[in-house]
């Protein structure tokens, strides 16, 4: 499997706070990952500089085959590469119909005179109506996405990253606030996504990671303690120590 | 789909409302305007009528960026007022170029060109101690010129303040005091005499409209008056054209939601920049035809508390609604000329006189308060209230 990113050594520190410290993490083409880690860990701030959110302080973030420098791009410019993030919390646009949040996620032109041009084609409303059946949202597509249950809305926020065809999607915390079949739905949609796309989860509970079945890395103050299996990390006496507690 | 088809039927039953409203008023003052009806009106009030349709236009153009994107601008005056005196020097030019030359007509000797211009010049710059026409009237001769410059110089304005702003990401609170800032240091500079543009003079005699000395003011403010329902129209509907498009889904995301659209890869500044300047233009027409009825614009009219007013007009009016932000400011406008005019009587409460002028203020004020706590979405959204009831 070849590489699709590529970060090394990269340091941040906020007011003299080292947030990461010579994180090295690699992620293939189509493979499904989880990162966990203590609350600190810098799992977020590691999400932030690859969408250009933070600039680091020192590392590299290559992409793709061409081994494209992200760092010097903005956020626009890496959305457009094909890196698409889900927040923590849910963030749609609240005021607008679920066909709306996921019609303007649709990878279209980003300028303002092909927005104000655009006209809805019988394609890209297939398109959409097939992303909101991948999201079980099929018979959502008028409600107001503020009217959406907690896990509707996290579904949504997937949605919303499928429609801008991503190779890889970060996702933090999905099964926040969850019920137990919202789970088990999310960890199979999670699981489909990724034979076609590159899929970062980060994420606390460790009973969903487990179900994703997946390779597992495990960060601590900045950096990468180890990596594998989750079996293979919960022996770690390093993990133990740091965050499954003896 | 229906939620898009839904919004767009409100818009257009919305839209037919308020053309039909307003296409009647227009008619009912035509019929009883001094000019052309039965005399019931008079033209200074029609000219009143007239002034408050540019004030909603202007009320429009504060909704698109504050009611829709969520930029609380707090300097749309400095648009208006550029409208107004762009249109202002070629109105007080021409006009005062035809005085020169009637002036002189019995003359045996016509004037030359340069002596015409001098005597314009003294005519204008006299009450500034100048008698040289400024470099910035050049085209002031020109109507084709001047009407361009109507659209561009706010435009333009708007295009170079939010190119800095939003590029920045100044948001917020700070974004309004800057914009605060461009509307008070605008006025400032046009209170200087040397300027150019007659310092606190103003320009003047803009009721008089060159090469229309024939018809009477009963007449041309009627004229403006149906201009002035036209223009509104044509802006309500361009502007609810633009807030149904994608770009209006997006600019709507902006307000609710700025980190989402910017994540979804599109560019918020460019959006941003994009509907500040049409709304930066379409206040610059407003101000291009309230000022001719008006009559005078001076630099006061640019001052800070004016596009404070006009924020308070599409608070109450509703924000988010096109057609609330025209009523708002149509309210709004016409109650405070009304209670601060001084034809209501005071109120005497034996040691205390309550008196209407200075009250009315506070009252708005109040006002202001009630509706942001208790009915955010103002008129506007009392009506929707009503409405979807049935």
């Amino acid at each position: 499997m070849s590489t699709l990113l590529e970060v090394n050594g990269i340091n941040v520190s906020f007011d003299g706070f080292k947030a990461i410290n010579n994180l090295s993490f690699t992620i293939a083409n189509k493979e499904l990952r989880a990162i966990i880690g203590p609350n600190g860990a810098g799992k977020t701030t590691f999400m932030d500089i690859v969408t250009g959110k933070t600039r680091p302080d020192s590392g590299t973030v290559l992409w793709g085959d061409r081994n494209i420098s992200l760092l010097r791009m903005n956020e626009a410019q890496i959305v457009e590469l094909g890196i698409s993030r889900k927040f923590q919390k849910p963030t749609l646009i609240e005021s607008q119909s679920v066909f709306e949040n996921l019609l303007l996620s649709l990878k279209k032109p980003r300028n303002p005179f092909s927005s104000l041009f655009y006209k809805l084609s019988s394609q890209d409303k297939t398109e959409i109506e097939f992303i909101a059946n991948e999201v079980n949202l099929n018979n959502e597509l008028n409600c107001l996405a503020g009217q959406l249950s907690h896990g509707q809305k996290q579904w949504l926020e997937i949605g919303i990253l499928l429609a801008q065809k991503p190779n890889l999607l970060l996702i933090d915390e999905p099964a926040a606030g969850m019920t137990a079949p919202e789970r088990k739905k999310t960890v199979s949609l999670l699981k489909n996504l990724s034979n076609n796309q590159s899929v970062i989860v980060v994420e606390h509970d460790m009973e969903f990671i487990k179900s994703l079945d997946c390779r597992v890395t495990v960060l601590h103050e900045g950096s990468v303690i180890t990596e594998g299996s989750l079996d293979y990390v919960s022996k770690n006496e390093k993990v133990i120590d740091v965050y499954l507690g003896r | 789909m229906q939620a898009e088809h839904i919004k767009t039927i409100n818009n257009r039953t919305s839209f037919f409302w308020m053309s039909t409203i307003i296409f009647i008023l227009t008619l009912v003052v035509l019929l009883m305007s001094e000019a052309y009806g039965f005399g019931i009106i008079s033209t200074s009030f029609v000219k009143v009528l007239g002034k408050t349709l540019c004030l909603c236009m202007v009320a429009l153009a504060m909704d698109l960026v504050w009611g829709y994107c969520g930029i609380l601008s707090l300097g749309h005056f400095a648009f208006f007022g550029l409208g107004g005196y762009m249109i202002g020097m070629w109105l007080m030019f021409e006009r005062t170029k035809d005085i020169v030359i009637n002036s002189t007509q019995n003359n045996t000797l016509p004037l030359t060109n340069n002596e015409i211009n001098e005597a314009i010049g003294t005519q204008i710059f006299g009450v500034v101690g100048g008698s040289e026409i400024p470099l910035i009237w050049k085209f002031a001769d020109s109507l084709p010129i001047h009407l361009l410059f109507v659209l561009m110089v706010p435009g333009i304005l708007a295009f170079v303040f939010g190119w800095l702003a939003f590029r920045s990401r100044v948001t917020g609170v700070y974004l309004s005091i800057l914009t605060q800032a461009m509307t008070l240091a605008l006025s400032l500079y046009l209170f200087q005499n040397d300027s150019g543009l007659r310092g606190n003079n103003g320009l003047s005699g803009l009721q008089n409209i060159p090469r229309l000395e024939n018809f009477s003011q009963a007449e041309i403010s009627i004229w403006f008056l149906v201009l002035s329902s036209l223009a509104l129209l044509i802006i309500y509907f361009v502007s609810s054209s633009i807030v149904n498009t994608k770009l209006g889904n997006i600019i709507i995301g902006i307000r609710d939601n700025e980190n989402r659209i910017r994540f979804l890869g599109y560019k918020v500044e460019n959006y941003k920049l994009f509907i500040f300047v049409i709304s930066a233009v379409i206040s610059g027409i407003a101000g291009a035809l309230y000022y001719p009825q008006a009559g005078i614009i001076n630099p006061a009219e640019l001052a800070p508390l004016a596009s404070i007013y006009l924020a308070v007009w599409v608070a109450i009016g509703g924000r988010g609604s096109l057609y609330g932000a025209i009523i708002g400011a149509a309210f709004v406008s016409l109650t405070s000329s009304y209670f601060t005019g001084g034809q209501i009587p005071n109120i005497e409460f034996g040691i205390f006189t309550f008196k209407w002028v200075d009250w009315w203020v506070v009252i708005l004020g109040f006002s202001f308060v009630i509706t942001t706590l208790y009915a955010p979405r103002g008129i506007g959204g009392l009506i929707e209230y009503i409405f979807k009831k049935d």
